[in-house]
């Protein structure tokens, strides 16, 4: 890994992301046991806007690991609300923890972060930018279903345009040679110059449609409709419904199609298919926590 | 043919794309009531650019991070600086792989738009990435 953080799928090459997956391997053995390889260590989850995942995973991640959790309940309670600039309240932080976790709605702000802490930083989320731990556990849990990543036919279905996840995960699907097909309603295709780019930088096969149809796709990662964008919720509405994942949906799909979504998920899936063979989301969830384990071992020089 | 007065210290900002000179000007801080000496020759005819702008001004002298942003809007000017009416350097402007603080960052919701700091960008072959918040940029939009 470069340097002492993760602020971006970026700065990591694959030999580090293969580290990260036997790391996890290891941790996923490991959790409910006696080990506390982490105690009197602390780590603080700073989480300037809203999560449920990666607040709580990181924290069990933390727990498992003999270490402790601190945080704020919301802004509105921190110095922040008082005036306080962001970069007063890493350095405030960084005073009281070991590694520093931060979700925040402005892109930059991880690695503004991590240019003023002294302790390591993670990329809980910044803004549409980067969710680099997200992308690891995706890559992490198709691997670990799917036993490989090269050669895999990825569809990555849903809001290609405003969804953070999608495009990280595309570089790292290019880095270990998977093929990708981007499935999104007409107006919400993937920035043209992310697509170019992974087309350049890994050679990746990547072919672009607007018909939602998932045959011969082994994987389907699929992500909301970002309804919040819309100046017509209406017009959100109504791509939702043409582009939700249905039983019907999924005839004639390969036996072994395995679906993803990073969650929370409203209503782009129906709920009939969560206890189908296909459903993984609730286990890539699950997998969050080993992967945030193995990730801060390694940030804190542990592993 | 247009005649424009040596000047006797100075730069000489040459192959300006044509059209482009305005913006130089602006880039240089010259406006209204600017009381230097100043030429701005526009569209005048070029052996290697067809047409180009040149800029001319007195006691003056460009530092590097005002060539940075030189660079960004005319990428093959080139740099005469005057003395006693000799050319005694000329250089090119060149983009450098890391641009600190020479334009704010075109996305309203980077970081560096939002706290006390200054902006990054690295230049890649593609375009210009901001170090910050990783978007990739065109070379004309920093420079708007």
């Amino acid at each position: 890994m470069n340097g002492k953080d993760l602020i971006s799928i970026r700065d990591l090459e694959r030999k580090d992301i293969e580290g990260l997956f036997s790391l996890a391997e290891k941790m996923e053995g490991e959790i409910g046991g006696e080990k506390s390889p982490l105690k009197n260590r602390i780590i603080a989850t700073l989480f300037f806007e809203p999560s449920t995942r990666t607040r709580l995973s990181f924290q069990a991640a933390a727990q498992r690991l003999g270490a402790s959790v601190i945080n704020f309940e919301s802004v509105a309670l921190t110095s922040m609300a008082k005036g306080e600039t962001f970069v007063d309240t890493i350095k405030i932080v960084d005073g009281y923890a070991d590694l520093l976790v931060i979700r925040h709605s402005l892109e930059g702000s991880a690695r503004l972060a991590a240019n003023v802490a002294k302790h390591p930083v993670a990329n809980g989320g910044d803004g549409g930018n980067q969710h680099p731990t997200q992308t690891l556990i995706d890559l992490y849990t198709i691997r670990k279903v799917k036993k490989k990543l090269d050669g895999l036919c990825v569809h990555l279905v849903g809001d290609l345009k405003y969804a953070r996840t999608m495009r990280s995960l595309l570089y790292g699907l290019g880095m270990f040679g998977a093929d990708v097909t981007l499935v999104s309603p007409k107006g919400l295709e993937m920035d043209k110059g992310v697509v170019d780019e992974a087309k350049t930088l890994f050679s990746m096969k990547i072919k672009q449609t607007n018909e939602l149809d998932l045959k011969g796709a082994d994987v389907a990662y699929v992500c909301r409709i970002q309804k919040e964008r819309f100046a017509d919720p209406y017009e959100a509405e109504k791509l939702q419904k043409e582009f939700k994942i249905t039983e019907e949906q999924l005839k004639g799909v390969k036996e072994d199609l395995v679906i993803l979504h990073p969650l929370p998920k409203i209503d782009e899936i129906d709920p009939a298919i969560d206890n189908s063979k296909h459903a993984t989301y609730f286990e890539q969830a699950k997998l969050g926590v080993p992967m945030r384990m193995a990730i801060i071992m390694k940030l804190l020089g542990r592993a | 043919m247009l005649k424009v007065e040596k000047i006797a210290d100075g730069t000489v900002i040459d192959h300006i794309p044509a059209g482009k000179g305005l913006r130089v000007l602006q880039i240089l801080n010259i406006q209204a009531g600017y009381l230097g000496r100043v030429a701005l020759l526009m569209n005048t005819t070029s052996k290697k650019m067809g047409k180009k702008d040149i800029v001319k001004i007195a006691d003056k002298h460009i530092d590097d991070k005002t060539a940075d942003k030189i660079a960004l809007i005319a990428p093959e000017a080139s740099l005469n600086i005057i003395k006693n009416f000799e050319v005694i350097e000329k250089r090119q402007v060149k983009l450098r792989s890391k641009l600190v603080a020479v334009a704010a960052c075109p996305n309203p919701n980077c970081i560096t738009n939002h706290e006390r700091m200054e902006s990054e960008f690295k230049v890649e072959e593609r375009g210009i990435r901001c170090s910050y918040c990783e978007r990739l940029f065109k070379p004309e939009e920093l420079s708007a």
